[in-house]
């Protein structure tokens, strides 16, 4: 009984596969769709035309910059997690802003020219080779040297604010050649919008 | 009162938590006129040896008996601090019969052992507290060289007052186990918001000057760091970003006031409090003229006074114990170095010829002594400059990277700050550069201060 039981079966699994096979090779032919169902309102006695809608309209909004902007729609926490405002890294007891940071400097002052409301505290850090205070005032340098670039890019001091961490917020927490040099940093940090 | 049974011993209130700043002056003890002397002395010159065995309990209550234990012990810790005595091992004490009282001392087993003084004290539990007498015994001629009664609750500051006693009146000397140290921590993990990355934050704690008894005394949720303990005791000076730039703020630590010394927009930065021996004022350095400066201002804010003038970095200011003169850090010679100018501003000079020197900090009399971290390899070590020789000696060697130092009110010890066990973490050290203790360690502790 079992055994018929089970040829049964796998006579019905292979039927079944050729079926399968079949129509693989014959897909059915495409129908034109049937006709949209008659909706209710057209099926309803007319109505008076409505008299056209002018907000339908296309209009042309004017583009609000500081609304479709992805930068300026962020809150300043997001905004400050993504750092628009690019830091710029400093040489071991340099607070002099080389090439590539002036470079840096330009595109932070970009930024700031567009949005004119920005206010900018400028952090100043230091790497953990120098002493814990007199890197408060070595912070401070790296700060103000920043500013100095960006109110000569004629940006107004006042929207620029500096405060010095010193080496009390690494950046990178290690101790090697490379965490200090991240470290040595001016950060920018955006506080009104 | 059992008082009055004793000749020459009085009770000192112990109950108050705070003695080293609140206490009175206790009346001087005099002397027993009945001795001959009442300093132990060592034979040849050489350290009097002490044995201080466990503290009698006069009850045989849990409370009692570990008040008994712990006094004992804290006490050998503290006068062992000092090395101003020897002791006798403690492993040997346990072949000596205990002593159930002042009464039934074995001072020959003492002698066997070599002891020249021996320390015994009662414990006994009253209605608040406990009442404990001390006595010194000369073990040779077995007379009293020093007794005094407490009344109190805590058990360390017994052992500790005692201590300081016992250094005053046999060793004419200043003890420091009452007094305490300050410093900077992130041990409790919190974070600023609002900033562009994850930042702990740090907040100032007190300890006792063995590290115990640890308690936060600040909530700025921001960076409090460089804490220094005011001339009595009561307040503590630090830098704080609270208002978002860096300003000087005074917590006054027994009432909970805070007390905002450098405020508004135009003040600039302002780092590094440092009190005047007087307590009256503040040295700080600030860049509220264009570049970081030294200044001066009266402990309310009012009264300030440039004091140097110069446009490179000048921070981090320390008085001299006569409050005449300020050290700080210059990088005008093209580095960090220690300069010395007067508290009018008059009579400047550059104290080192480091490769890079910071944290002058200036001894108490009758030291004329500022201590230093100076670049020593790829980290810091920790300087001692003698003023009146100009000879400069290390007290650290290369054990991680050490900085921030500050003397004990006695002039014999240093707190400082090292990465040697991995983390920044405080230690004291003595004066030779001996006895090295590490006070804290859970998160990063630095910037520590000893109050005065």
């Amino acid at each position: 009984m079992k055994a018929v039981r089970s040829i049964a079966t796998l006579i019905a699994a292979m039927a079944l596969m050729t079926a399968v096979a079949c129509s693989k090779k014959n897909p059915p032919i495409a129908r034109p769709a049937p006709p949209p169902p008659v909706t209710a309102t057209t099926a309803t006695p007319p109505r008076p035309p409505a008299p056209p809608e002018p907000v339908r309209e296309p209009t042309v909004v004017p583009p609000e910059p500081l609304r479709d902007d992805a930068i300026s729609s962020k809150s300043l926490d997001d905004l400050n997690k993504t750092s628009p405002l690019k830091p710029v890294f400093f040489e071991l007891d340099s607070s002099d802003l080389s090439p590539a940071n002036q470079k840096t400097m330009e595109e932070n002052a970009v930024l700031l020219k567009r949005y004119l409301t920005w206010a900018v505290t400028i952090e100043g850090h230091c790497d953990e080779r120098g002493t814990a205070e007199y890197n408060l005032a070595l912070g401070e340098r790296r700060a103000v040297s920043a500013r100095a670039y960006l109110v000569a890019q004629g940006l107004s001091a006042d929207r620029l604010r500096t405060v010095s961490y010193g080496k009390e917020f690494p950046f990178d927490p290690g101790h090697d050649d490379a965490a200090f040099a991240k470290n040595r940093r001016a950060h920018f940090v955006i506080t009104a919008k | 009162m059992t008082k009055s049974f004793m000749p020459g011993v009085i009770a000192i209130a112990l109950l108050a938590a705070w003695p080293h700043a609140q206490q009175p002056t206790p009346p001087q003890t005099p002397q027993q006129p009945s001795e001959l002397s009442t300093t132990i002395t060592g034979e040849g010159g050489i350290a009097p040896r002490l044995a201080i065995p466990e503290f009698i309990a006069l009850s045989t209550d849990a409370e009692t008996v570990a008040t008994a234990k712990t006094i004992g012990q804290v006490l050998w810790d503290d006068l062992n601090f000092e090395r101003e005595f020897a002791f006798i091992p403690r492993d040997v004490y346990s072949s000596v019969p205990k002593a159930t009282s002042f009464a039934d001392v074995p001072f020959d087993r003492w002698r066997e052992l070599n002891a020249d003084g021996l320390i015994v004290g009662t414990v006994q539990k009253v209605s608040v507290g406990f009442k404990v007498e001390l006595r010194l015994f000369n073990v040779r001629t077995r007379q009293s060289a020093f007794a005094r009664g407490y009344d109190g609750a805590n058990a360390r500051l017994f052992a500790h007052t005692m201590s300081d006693e016992l250094h005053k009146s046999q060793r004419a000397l200043n003890g420091v186990a009452r007094s305490k140290l300050t410093f900077d921590s992130d041990r409790d993990g919190e974070r600023m918001s609002g900033t562009v990355q994850e930042r702990s934050i740090k907040e100032i704690y007190i300890c006792d000057y063995d590290g115990e008894n640890q308690k936060r005394v600040t909530v700025g949720k921001t960076l409090n760091i460089a804490p220094r303990w005011s001339p009595d005791g009561r307040s503590i000076a630090y830098t704080s970003y609270r208002r978002g730039g860096a300003n000087l703020f005074i917590s006054n630590i027994f009432q909970g006031t805070l007390d905002e010394v450098t405020k508004g927009d135009k003040v600039g930065e302002n780092w590094l409090p440092a009190w005047s021996p007087d307590g009256t004022k503040l040295a700080f350095s600030s860049t509220r003229d264009g570049n970081p400066e030294i200044y001066v201002v009266n402990r309310d804010g009012s009264g300030l006074r440039r004091i140097t003038n110069h446009p490179n970095i000048d921070i981090t200011p320390t008085w001299s114990p006569s409050g005449t003169q300020i050290a700080f850090t210059s990088d005008r010679s093209g580095s960090p170095q220690i300069y010395v100018v007067g508290a009018d501003g008059l009579n400047l000079s550059k104290k080192t010829s480091e490769v890079y020197a910071d944290r002058p900090t200036w001894s108490p009399a009758p030291f004329n002594e500022i201590a230093f971290a100076a670049k020593s390899g790829p980290g810091f070590d920790i300087r001692v400059l003698d003023l009146s020789t100009g000879a400069t000696k290390a007290i650290t060697f290369g054990e991680g990277t050490n900085e921030s130092p500050a003397f004990s009110p006695n002039g014999r010890h240093i707190v400082f700050t090292s990465t040697r066990s991995g983390k920044a973490q405080v230690f004291t050290v003595s004066r030779d550069g001996k006895n090295v203790r590490q006070i804290t360690r859970a998160g990063n502790n630095e910037k520590p201060d000893w109050s005065k």
